[in-house]
């Protein structure tokens, strides 16, 4: 027995040893953590990807913002498009053809960019048999893209041509004038055709990579980390001021949240929900509009919901402001229409809340009192934030006009496809925009379109959203777009905005300059430096 | 001796043939069952027009029939490849199991470590000192290891080592800039549940064999306590520890996903997790075998463990 009790006294004193000395080793580690100029971001999911043309992930999206450089790229404070590859270009008279002059410069591994290589790089994009999840955004833009990409055309029908080594042409289906802030986006990216061709689907690996952008692939340990290291190579290598940035991919937004307040981290994207009160209360927590809407969406063609007036009268019935300071407690703004608030944008009213309206409508539904409206379901994707808004309007809609809907909640893959397939009544969706003009809001629920699964159906919006693509730039144009908006909302109410999101950033500016809030949330590390 | 030996050998190349069934059948279940559930690997928010959805199912050959399908599967991983992952599209399955399941086995192997060292010692002081208060402590930290779930552990531990005490760093893994460290909660966490069932094992069995009559000859022939201990208690108390071993590394292998994903170990089940969410089908496939091939494996050393300790049991 008491040989028993020495030998777990030995245990434990060596336990304690061993704890003692690793103690130490972690102050060195955190000595280490001194050394200048290291940006750590708590970057989310694991990156699927590196590769620019079959990225269509936010993580995968910020490294690309720092391996890679588009023809345009983000200013940090606006996030609108400022000169890239392209040092400038000129528009055609009816802005459908721009001519973009390249700057001589080189990959990181001294291989000149060429105007061919963006012709090449483009067409990789657009080819069938690389099947790039984006390839409809830049089908959106570029003639003759969307035949390519089904193949139903070659590859010289893209409207896309190296005039000489430095010029690029690209020649679009109408005047899009929001297609200088579409070219920082990783699908109008450049590659190195010579690597990929040399290492096929390896070429992403730390030691095959090679890149344009201000910094450069330093290390990828899957589910662990991806750092960066300066470009030498890069146009501006001299405004880079970053020694590494480090992304760690995180599954769980406590422990990221939890690595931010240790000091492991310096910069984390997003708050979790239930620590969002102390969150607010602190300096380096910023809140700021993000390009993005919160909406229900409505099975347009089934009954009970084939009438505008039964989806006006749900519009119209609870309290958004109430929503957002009490459930989802951050920040989120109050929406009644698609379209968040845009520069130069009228935008619209909406049918905000007003009950009696909304009972009168129902009555005149055919429905007075609630009477005889069956049943419904409000589908959402399972997540306690969406069950919460789901609550509120399932007691909301009972109070207020006397209707029962059950809540149901399915993970993610379910819900996408029965979302797509329009299976359901009611659904929750929400849309970030790829670019600053309402249209990346409205394009989305013309008749038919892939997003559209409440099949919101009117030819007279068809029409004016086709029209806006064709004109351009101004004042005009968005009054096109605020009219099909307000038949889309106001008038027949497709789909029942709830609130515009919000960032939720943590980092302190004290520490770090060059990073700004703004409302696509986009921060590139290239203007990041140390105070 | 020699044929002893021999008849082992047999027996273990018998069972080594046996688990080729008992896998295939696995395989062939799981990746039907996949194929039924809703959604595919290449849904998002913004799902791609169907030109381009027809070419990323021809890319990834999801357009064949699904026999098809599964006959090309089936022939790749006979020649040992999993096949490309559908999401993460840099690299094929393999890599990423090779590159993550030495960190989910080497995170189970401590923490069974500790929960086998710690459980059979509290259990043994606590049958030798039963009803005392050392007894009642140990028993009621196992109760605790037992209910409180893990992902309850994992942050609680979290908050006071890293934020409060600030003694370790909040999570990471070895390779990582805080080095070593950064297993011990992890460890910790996941050695709870195994910890508190070993004690109760070794605790009871303990108990029992304390009673039995062999034990009280040996008290009689005046033997000293800890040469009984040793000599014949210990032996035949750790026999029900052994059986729960094997099982218990598998499913803490297995089971490591929530401890993975709070502490970022870069395992495999943080893409056991993923992959299902994302409907990569190849890559719940790869996970699919190997976990299964670790369960298999590990009830299978413990029937030829067991054999070593229980001159009862003979193996043909």
């Amino acid at each position: 027995m008491r040989k028993l009790l020495v030998f777990l006294l030995m245990v434990s004193l060596a336990v304690t040893a061993f704890a003692g000395g690793q103690q130490e080793e972690g102050q060195t580690a955190e000595a280490a953590q001194e050394e200048p100029a290291e940006f750590i971001i708590v970057n989310g999911a694991e990156p699927e990807t590196l590769d620019p043309h079959l990225i269509s992930g936010v993580p995968e999206h910020r490294i690309y913002m720092s391996i890679f450089e588009g023809l345009t790229t983000y200013d940090p404070e606006t996030a609108e498009p400022v000169p890239g590859l392209a040092k400038s270009w000129d528009v055609s008279e009816d802005g459908t053809v721009y001519t973009f002059h390249l700057r001589e410069t080189t990959w990181s591994d001294g291989v000149p960019i060429t105007a061919q290589t963006v012709v090449d790089s483009w067409l990789r994009m657009l080819a069938p048999e690389t099947a790039a999840p984006y390839a409809w955004f830049p089908n959106m833009f570029i003639k003759g893209a969307a035949d390519y990409n089904s193949g139903d055309a070659g590859a010289d029908a893209v409207g896309i041509e190296a005039v000489d080594d430095y010029t690029f042409r690209l020649e679009l289906v109408g005047p899009l004038p929001y297609v200088l802030g579409a070219l920082p986006h990783y699908s109008f990216a450049v590659v190195p055709m010579h690597i990929i061709e040399e290492h096929g689907k390896e070429w992403t690996n730390p030691g095959n990579f090679v890149g344009n952008g201000p910094f450069t692939l330093e290390e990828w340990q899957p589910q662990q980390k991806i750092s960066v290291v300066p470009n030498d190579t890069y146009w501006d290598a001299d405004v880079v001021s970053l020694d590494r940035v480090v992304y760690l991919p995180i599954d769980d937004n406590n422990t990221g949240y939890n690595m931010y307040l240790n000091g492991e981290a310096d910069w984390m994207t997003t708050v979790p929900l239930d620590m969002m009160d102390s969150a607010k209360l602190r300096d380096d927590y910023h809140n700021a509009p993000y390009l993005g809407t919160y909406y229900y969406t409505i099975q347009n063609q089934k009954e009970p919901f084939d009438d505008p007036k039964v989806r006006k009268a749900l519009a119209m019935t609870f309290d958004r402001e109430t929503l957002v300071e009490k459930i989802t407690k951050g920040g989120q703004v109050p929406a009644t229409s698609m379209v968040p608030d845009m520069a130069g944008y009228p935008g619209i009213e909406g049918n905000g809340k007003n009950i009696e309206k909304a009972q009168e409508l129902l009555a005149e539904a055919g429905y007075p009192d609630g009477e005889g409206f069956p049943q419904f379901e409000i589908l959402y994707n399972t997540s306690e934030a969406h069950k919460k808004v789901a609550e509120y309007m399932q007691e909301q809609w009972a109070e207020n006009l006397n209707i029962e809907c059950e809540l149901v909640n399915q993970e993610w893959s379910t819900y996408l496809s029965n979302r797509r397939q329009g299976d359901f009544q009611v659904a929750r969706a929400g849309w970030i925009g790829d670019y600053q003009d309402p249209n990346t809001f409205l394009d989305m629920f013309l008749s038919g379109a892939a997003m559209n699964g409440g099949d919101y159906e009117n030819d007279r919006y068809d029409e004016l959203i086709r029209k806006a693509a064709t004109m351009p730039a101004g004042e005009e144009r968005f009054e096109v777009l605020q009219e099909a908006e307000s038949i889309f909302i106001e008038k027949d109410q497709g789909v029942i905005p709830i609130y515009h999101y919000t960032t939720n950033n943590m980092i302190d500016l004290s520490e770090w300059g060059g990073w700004y809030v703004n409302t696509m949330d986009y921060h590139p590390p290239k203007d990041i430096y140390k105070k | 001796m020699w044929s002893l030996e021999k008849t082992m050998t047999k027996y273990i190349i018998r069972r080594l043939i046996g688990l080729i069934p008992t896998l295939f059948i696995v395989v062939t279940i799981s990746f039907f069952l996949i194929r039924i559930a809703p959604g595919g690997p290449f849904d998002a928010e913004r799902r791609p027009p169907e030109q381009v959805m027809k070419n990323i199912q021809a890319k990834f050959h999801l357009d064949d029939p699904l026999h098809v399908q599964y006959l090309r599967y089936m022939g790749d991983i006979v020649r040992g490849d999993l096949g490309p992952s559908f999401r993460y599209q840099d690299h094929d399955v393999n890599y990423y199991i090779a590159n993550s399941l030495p960190n989910s086995l080497l995170l189970g192997f401590i923490a069974l470590g500790m929960a086998l060292l710690l459980g059979v010692n509290a259990g043994i002081v606590s049958a030798l000192n039963q009803n005392s208060w050392i007894d009642y402590v140990a028993m009621a930290i196992a109760i605790i290891g037992i209910t409180v779930p893990l992902f309850v552990i994992g942050p609680v531990l979290m908050y006071f080592f890293a934020l409060r005490w600030d003694i370790l760093p909040t999570s990471g893994w070895i390779t990582g800039r805080y080095g070593w460290v950064t297993i011990i909660m992890p460890a910790v966490t996941l050695a709870m549940q195994p910890f508190a069932t070993i004690a109760r094992l070794s605790r009871a069995s303990m108990l029992e064999m304390l009673r039995s009559d062999f034990i009280r000859t040996a008290q009689s022939k005046g033997l000293r306590d800890s040469v009984i201990i040793r000599r014949h208690v210990l032996k035949g108390s750790l026999l029900p520890v052994v059986s729960y071993v094997g099982p218990a590394f598998a499913s803490i292998v297995t089971g490591s996903v929530v401890v993975e994903q709070i502490f970022r170990v870069p395992g495999l089940g943080r893409f056991f997790v993923q992959s299902a969410l994302n409907r990569d089908y190849t890559l719940i496939m790869g996970t699919v075998i190997v976990y299964s091939v670790i369960l298999v494996l590990m009830n299978f050393i413990v029937d030829i463990i067991y054999s070593f300790l229980d001159p009862r049991i003979t193996y043909k």
